[in-house]
């Protein structure tokens, strides 16, 4: 439980670097102590929960305790403003955001901000990962601080330039205005700003009435480099390297017991062959020199811990695994359901990737890392360097969805180079990527729900699943604020942080049971909420089906968020809830609250062609507290829409004797543009507060909605996701 | 190693390579033109998506030798100089990317398609095999049907 008085308020400090131009830094000093204030939650986790005091969006800010500055902000002398941001883009529009709001608070032309992404730096500790939606959130108010103290010290350099008293000045497009009509810009200003000690304008944030660039729809800032071809990824990159592939075991966990290289040695193209922990690399002058050598290696493999384990045994011990309900069922007045989901890959378009080039005494790693300081520590391990040794350069990503908190193929990629003695760049195959690569677990839910006259009485959900990695670091960041990942788990921390029922649904308890199996496992965009989020709400539709009252009525009287209500009933009305549909097509409604943010979404499902069910329509109301960019904000809650229907009609792996079946997209059905909606709303609710998080919140809401409305067009409730089996 | 000759985005372009390599490879590998993207390798995810003669194609699952002597078109070709093709602009202007991982093959097919059928139906997008990880598919719908008025 939390102790409130220990959260105090952060404060943001803005510092002048010396420098021949303009450079601020901005650092975050929080009030209260290390390692106090928050201890881990009871595991018997009673109503309300924990995360509805603290979520995990307070406890990945709160950790940013004062290490070294988080933000740099640079204005060039040839007039650019250069932001650099201790963080990963992976399509979800960080850097457009951050550009908005520097270029808002500096009144500089968007077109002239540049957003760079930092390298690995380990004095920020654990404020460098990307995860947990918290990006923006975190990064709101220390950017606009720096950008505001910059813009003070251009304004200051004016005045002096000008003679005049500097709050007589303006600016607007990068450039500083005096009353007479002289002007300057600010590159022209950057040399004389940069020797400003204490500006002669107040130096904080614009109030957020004078906002002009925050809260309107921007275009990405990437987006004509993306159109042309020009965006580059960690293979794109103009670094030498030899394409690399390694050879995998035909089961998760399996090793390499024996390896004849002869014939692939002989290959052409071959430049060398390399034995690593997990597997045998192949480098060539070309990838398919490289695949082709690989096949003509001859790997005697250990099957390893996994060999004779398929989905129903492992369902078999997830529903052991589940922890006893603690009410006994009353009858007719008990709803008792239980839900499966099959494990799922992350699979984002690009394949792992990763460029190493390690020398004797330094390596330098190219990688779109989400966590880059354990990453980057962990290949000086890897290779037997000191850690200050390893530079690593965290580069574009073709998406992520959790699959990049982790870091495989850069400790891969420095073994081989190691190795090899040369740089290389390594590639997963997408076959590597789904049979290898981590993954959303498999899960067993089952929920009992009391009521009487129209009351939820008790409700309980328990949830059994593998346990899902989060040593990249998230534990470090929770031990941050204080919780003592060692009592619980960090599993059990993390359930109990995120974990909520949004309902007025009398005693509500819900308890994570992990089962322990040695699956590569990590966190899956929006982690246990994709889940134990999305069955609640399945749920929801379920009590008031036995109730017989509407799923919207229903919800409107649980819910005691304003917020939520609120787009629930913007979804509503858009979406024209109850219209008469055909027989075979019916609505779904849905709601999700977490990272200080809540979103409701109204599908229409065609199940006329039971085989081939195909959402027709989405409509979405998302309140993020305050839209940095609503446009991109639109593009998330689009996107996640694909998401969860994918996973809940039609996406999923199966394990046969400890190996994924699935080993593309011909295989494992992510949505096409012909399983997709043809159009889908999205409402972006006006300012409530502060920016929350937005990547995966829309997921849980997103997924229970089609679910809903498959079960209303079919009449069946559906129970294993995918619902395609 | 036998030699093979092609236009690729409108420049005689000549390289040796085993006859067999895939396409793919010897555009990313060895003339270091690397707009389009791998995703599978076997002509399933269709990110590589190019153009031969003018048509939507596969380089990930096309030999070199069977672009001997004919027009291979990449994303990096598509713009004419510095005006973008009518399709760029309208992705832009629709803001589709996410990660922009699959956005040159989506692009590519995308202009294929309209050079064959210059206003599709939503049935006519529908066939557009492209996977989109991200979700943006509502908006390449969008911007096709832009680029078409
Ligand atoms: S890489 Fe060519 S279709 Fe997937
Ligand atoms: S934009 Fe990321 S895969 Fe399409």
């Amino acid at each position: 439980m939390l102790d409130r008085h220990m959260i105090s308020r952060r404060r943001v400090l803005a510092y002048l670097v010396a420098a021949p131009t303009l450079t601020m830094v901005v650092k975050t000093i929080d009030d209260f102590g290390y390692g106090i204030g928050l201890v881990a939650p009871e595991p018997a986790g009673a109503s309300p929960g924990v995360a509805n005091v603290v979520d995990l969006t307070d406890a990945l800010t709160l950790a940013a305790l004062p290490t070294a500055y988080l933000l740099k902000v640079e204005v060039t002398a040839n007039d650019r403003v250069v932001v650099h941001v201790p963080r990963a883009e992976v399509g979800q529009g960080i850097t457009t955001a951050m550009g908005i709001i520097a270029a808002e608070e500096l009144d500089a032309r968007l077109d002239a901000v540049d957003v760079v992404l930092d390298d690995a730096r380990p004095e920020l500790l654990w404020n460098q990962l990307t995860g947990g939606s918290n990006s923006v959130h975190s990064l709101y108010t220390p950017m606009r601080t720096v950008a505001a103290a910059a813009r003070a010290r251009l304004v200051t350099a004016a005045a002096q330039r000008f003679g005049v008293a500097a709050s007589t000045l303006t600016t607007r497009n990068s450039v500083v205005f005096a009353p007479d009509g002289r002007s300057a810009t600010f590159g022209s200003l950057s040399a004389a700003a940069a020797q400003v000690a204490v500006p002669a304008v107040p130096a904080t944030p614009k109030t957020v009435d004078r906002f002009t660039r925050i809260g309107q729809p921007t275009t990405r800032l990437d987006a004509r480099d993306i159109v042309t071809g020009k965006a580059t990824y960690a293979l794109d990159l103009p670094v030498a390297g030899a394409p690399t592939v390694v050879a995998r075991p035909p089961t998760i966990g399996g090793s390499v017991r024996a390896v004849d290289d002869a014939a692939a040695r002989a290959m052409p193209g071959v430049l060398g062959i390399a034995r690593i922990p997990t597997g045998v690399a192949v480098a060539a002058t070309t990838f398919d020199q490289a695949l082709a050598a690989r096949d003509a290696l001859v790997i005697t493999w250990d099957a390893g811990p996994n060999a004779g384990l398929s989905d129903a045994q492992i369902r078999v011990k997830l529903e052991a695994a589940a922890a006893p309900f603690l009410v006994p069922p009353l009858g007719v007045l008990a709803v008792d359901r239980t839900f499966n989901f099959s494990f799922a890959p992350h699979a984002p378009l690009e394949v792992l990737t990763c460029v190493a080039d390690v020398r004797a005494d330094r390596a330098e790693i190219w990688f779109g890392a989400k966590s880059p300081i354990i990453a980057g520590q962990r290949v000086a391990d890897a290779v037997g360097l000191p850690a200050d040794k390893v530079t690593l350069h965290v580069v574009r990503a073709g998406g992520s969805f959790g699959h990049r908190l982790f870091f495989e193929p850069a400790i891969e990629a420095a073994q081989v180079s190691k190795a090899l003695n040369r740089p290389i760049k390594l590639m997963w195959t997408r076959n590597d990527d789904m049979r290898h690569g981590r993954m959303r677990p498999a899960s067993h839910h089952k929920v009992r729900a009391t009521h009487l006259l129209g009351n939820v009485l008790t409700y309980e959900h328990r949830h059994a699943t593998l346990p899902v990695d989060f040593s990249h670091g998230l534990g470090e960041a929770l031990s941050g604020v204080g919780f003592d990942i060692l009592h619980a788990g960090a599993t059990q921390t993390v359930f109990q942080l995120t974990q909520t029922v949004p309902d007025n649904f009398g005693v509500a308890t819900q308890l994570l049971s992990d089962v322990p199996l040695a699956f590569p496992t990590g966190s899956w965009r929006s982690i246990y909420s994709g889940q134990t989020s999305t069955v609640n709400e399945i749920m929801v539709d379920e009590i008031a089906r036995a109730m017989r009252v509407d799923p919207l009525a229903f919800r409107r009287q649980k819910l005691s968020s304003s917020r939520t209500k609120a787009v629930l009933d913007k979804v509503a009305a858009a979406g024209q809830w109850g219209r008469s549909m055909p027989a075979g097509t019916a609505q779904g409604i849905a709601i999700h609250e977490e990272y200080k943010s809540v979103v409701a979404y109204l599908v229409e499902i065609d199940c006329r062609d039971r085989a081939n069910p195909r959402v027709t329509k989405g409509v979405c109301a998302v309140d993020v507290g305050r839209a940095i960019n609503p446009r991109g904000l639109e593009a998330q809650m689009q996107g996640v829409l694909v998401d969860g229907l994918s996973m809940t009609l039609q996406a999923g792996l199966h394990i046969d004797n400890g190996a994924v079946r699935e080993g593309s997209y011909s295989d494992y059905r992510f949505a096409r543009m012909a399983n997709s909606p043809r159009q889908v709303d999205v409402y972006v609710m006006p300012p409530t507060g502060e920016p929350g998080g937005a990547g995966e919140l829309g997921f849980p809401a997103a997924a229970a909605a089609v679910a809903n409305a498959y079960a209303r067009a079919t009449g069946t409730t559906p129970f294993s996701f995918p619902i395609a089996g | 190693m036998p030699t093979f000759t092609f236009t690729l985005n409108g420049a005689t372009t000549t390289v040796a390579a085993a006859g067999d390599e895939p396409l793919l490879w010897v555009l990313r590998d060895l003339l270091g033109v690397t707009g389009p993207k791998y995703g599978c390798g076997v002509g399933v995810c269709k990110a590589c998506t190019s153009h031969l003669d003018g048509a939507a194609f596969n380089p990930c699952v096309t030999p070199v030798s069977a672009c001997a002597g004919r027009q291979v078109t990449t994303i990096e070709g598509l713009a004419n100089g510095d005006t973008l093709h009518p399709v760029q602009q309208a992705w832009i202007d629709e803001d589709v990317a996410q990660c922009g991982f699959c956005q040159p093959g989506q692009i590519m097919a995308a202009a294929a398609l309209l050079a064959a059928n210059p206003n599709p139906t939503d049935a006519d997008i529908d066939a557009l095999e492209n996977v989109c990880r991200c979700g943006t598919y509502v908006r390449i719908r969008k911007a096709i049907h832009r680029a078409a008025t």
